[in-house]
């Protein structure tokens, strides 16, 4: 084809702008060149250049290791240029064929050492159960069931000792079923067969993961299926071991990154979508309320699916915004009155809808909704208006969908960005908490002084040390706020258990609401105890309280409780990242002073007997007798 | 483009070295990267990008790039 480039330009251009220490434009070109002619060759290029700017760009770094039962090598530089797609450097530690048990079960293994974030275990059926699979036929039926307990009982075992010895997070590969059955179309007929065996050994599994803490089960059965027959190469797994045919290795490793992505912090908090050709077919401007295509027959059902499929994402805490072209009134009359439409005004957080440029547009949505510019989604079937984006606002996550409307909603149903690990309340109703948030907004403007404004609010909060019931919460606001966040350490869900548990140290929580609404559990501090000097470690606060005085009360009960433990100083550190600005002067506005800066931040103490923190007046704030005794 | 141009694009990928320094001579004795890992990705890449599935005897042939491009060139003809 006469409009592509010979392949050896677009790389020899990012070899020039790293020789010239164009860092960023040449992690960009990187990005598309991934993007434009994604496969094992370009991986291999990708990962080589990755190693020369890693040091030199603001990624996430992220420590995974696999321990497999079949060859997963040539899936890695595929994962590692997809990591760096959404922002995140991949260390990878791969254990050798088999050796999973001894890995997971000595404590001092090279596993460990590793200090991984998360650990995947890769282990086909055949590998860990042979007489479930190759030997099936042989077996009686009691000595069937009795290697599936088994089998079962094993992972279980894994799992604990992993827990033991790690707190890392630990993804399951569920196993995958036989697609011929030892007994032909008899194993169908009954629960006890090879199929109905491994389907067992599955439930076990996602119950043994729900019974622990940042334990995940990846359904390994599932993913062969949406990729049908030919995700195995039988060739390549007599010959290497290798049982994923070529073209399918990219999709394991995005399987992967579904998980990897919500563990490194990279989700996407809102999702901004276009109208015309989008949201429906047609341009409602120039087709009308009866042209537009949107229904549930063809070829409007492929706009109802993408619908749907935001919806979905809507259940899942993810805000949805519109950012289109038109005329107010058309788009609006469309969206509140097409009988098609499943997507309405009140599951939109935010809209733009105006003639103006997308990427002012986008920008205004972000500060609307009180997010940063890289927590934003965005899709468009326009692809000019895509490049227009990536160019302008490169924090963005663009979703890449081709002119076939009815693969929009697979691809949104795809997109990492939206995957979360654990669903809390206050996820599940995020779109009804901003129209309250516009409410308090419009409220705010109304009164002469913040402190007027404040009372008028009715804030009352709950302070708890963690529980059982919020340990994911707040292991989610760690891994989550940006902004007001004084030293953005991102912690598990069992690293936060630990921390409970360990002498000295002190988890709060706390829940705010007013007169408009129930905010949830938006704020979290930790805190150590060392000697007569009490050290915050973590402090943050979601973004929907930032100024609200709900920091005041949360660090005044700090420093009172810290004061009846017998401490004498309250230190922290803030450590500054390209997006806390927010809680820079936190410490000085509330009376700490600077005892020491260094290359990573400032160090602030305060000295409890001359505090004067106080509970702000205007906030009612409940404390249980057990957060004071602890 | 030609095949062996191809093939010698996706080798420079994979073993790290300029495509100008590939030709069809290029072999395991050559290439100081070509292990056994590599020429696993080399074949993956091979049968990505022509929709190719090799046989292991195929894959053995694979011992230099031009070797290599001919064997991409008789799977790619319909053999009369």
């Amino acid at each position: 084809m006469s409009t592509e480039r010979n392949p050896g330009n677009r790389r020899a251009e990012i070899d020039g702008l790293i020789a010239e220490s164009k860092i960023d434009r040449a992690a960009a070109a990187l990005r598309e060149l991934w993007r434009r002619e994604t496969g094992s060759a370009t991986a291999g290029f990708v990962c080589s250049r990755l190693d020369q700017l890693r040091d030199k760009l603001p990624l996430t770094r992220f420590k995974l290791a696999i321990l497999r039962s079949f060859t997963v090598e040539p899936i890695l530089p595929q994962l590692r240029a997809e990591a760096l797609a959404y922002g995140i450097d991949l260390e990878i530690h791969l254990s050798d064929f088999n050796t999973y048990v001894q890995e997971i079960v000595d404590a001092g293994s090279s596993l460990y050492r590793f200090a991984p974030n998360a650990v995947v275990l890769a282990v086909r059926a055949e590998d860990a159960a042979s007489d479930l699979c190759s030997r099936f036929a042989d077996l009686a039926p009691d000595a069937a069931h009795e290697a599936a307990n088994c089998l079962a009982a094993s992972f279980e075992q894994w799992v604990k000792a992993f827990r033991q010895n790690s707190q890392a997070t630990l993804i399951i590969h569920s196993l995958e079923r036989p697609a011929n059955p030892a007994f032909g179309v008899l194993d169908s007929q009954t629960e006890s067969g090879q199929s109905g065996l491994i389907r067992q050994v599955n439930r076990e599994l996602r119950r043994i993961a729900g019974d622990s803490r940042g334990v995940y089960v990846l359904d390994y059965d599932a993913l062969v299926a949406r990729h049908g027959s030919h995700w195995h190469d039988e060739r390549k797994w007599l010959m290497a071991r290798l049982p994923i045919s070529a073209e399918h290795l990219i999709h394991m490793a995005r399987e992967w990154m579904r998980f990897i992505v919500p563990l490194a912090g990279r989700t996407c908090k809102a999702l901004v979508v276009d109208l015309d050709n989008t949201l429906w077919g047609g341009i409602i401007g120039e087709d009308g309320m009866a042209g537009i295509k949107l229904s549930a027959e063809y070829p409007g059902a492929a706009f109802q699916a993408l619908q749907r499929a935001l919806l979905d994402l809507s259940r899942r805490g993810v805000l949805l915004a519109v950012c289109s072209k038109n005329n107010l009134d058309d788009a609006i009359e469309a969206i509140e009155k097409h009988p098609g439409m499943l997507v309405r005004s009140k599951d939109f957080a935010a809209m733009r809808i105006n003639w103006g440029d997308k990427s002012q547009n986008i920008r205004e949505i972000a500060q609307e909704l009180n997010i940063g510019i890289d927590s934003l989604a965005f899709l468009d079937d326009n692809p000019f208006e895509r490049e227009q984006i990536r160019a302008t606002l490169p924090e963005v996550t663009v979703i890449d969908i081709g002119a076939n409307p009815m693969e929009y909603a697979a691809a949104v149903r795809d997109c990492p960005v939206f995957e979360r690990l654990s669903l809390s309340a206050e996820d599940q109703q995020r779109t009804a908490m901003y129209a309250e948030q516009r409410q308090r907004s419009d409220a705010e403007n109304k009164f002469q002084s913040k402190e007027d404004f404040f009372r008028y609010l009715e804030q009352e909060a709950d302070l708890d040390p963690v529980t059982d019931m919020t340990l994911a919460r707040v292991a989610q606001l760690t891994q989550k706020t940006n902004q007001f966040n004084v030293t953005t350490r991102r912690y598990s869900e069992p690293q936060i258990a630990e921390m409970a548990k360990k002498p000295g140290w002190n988890i709060f929580s706390i829940k705010v609401r007013d007169r408009f609404g129930d905010h949830g559990l938006v704020g979290v501090a930790i805190t150590r105890d060392e000697g007569e000097q009490c050290e915050i470690d973590t402090f943050l606060l979601s973004c929907r309280v930032i100024g609200r005085t709900v920091e005041t009360a949360l660090l005044a009960h700090i420093a009172k409780t810290a004061a009846e433990r017998g401490c004498q100083r309250l230190v922290g550190w803030f450590l500054p990242t390209k997006k806390n600005a927010p809680a820079r002067d936190f410490y000085e506005q509330h009376g700490f002073s600077r005892t020491e800066t260094n290359d990573a931040g400032t160090l602030w103490a305060m000295e409890l007997r001359t505090s004067r923190l106080a509970v702000p007046e205007w906030i009612k704030l409940n404390v249980p007798e057990t957060a004071n005794t602890r | 483009m030609s095949v062996l141009d191809d093939v010698r694009n996706m080798a420079s990928d994979i073993f790290g070295v300029p495509a100008a320094k590939l030709t069809g001579e290029s072999s395991p004795e050559t290439v100081e990267s070509w292990d056994s890992v590599q020429h696993l990705n080399l074949v993956l890449a091979i049968e990505e990008k022509f929709g190719l599935q090799l046989d292991p005897e195929e894959i053995e042939q694979m011992k230099t790039l031009g070797a290599t491009a001919t064997l991409i060139d008789s799977k790619l003809q319909p053999s009369s």
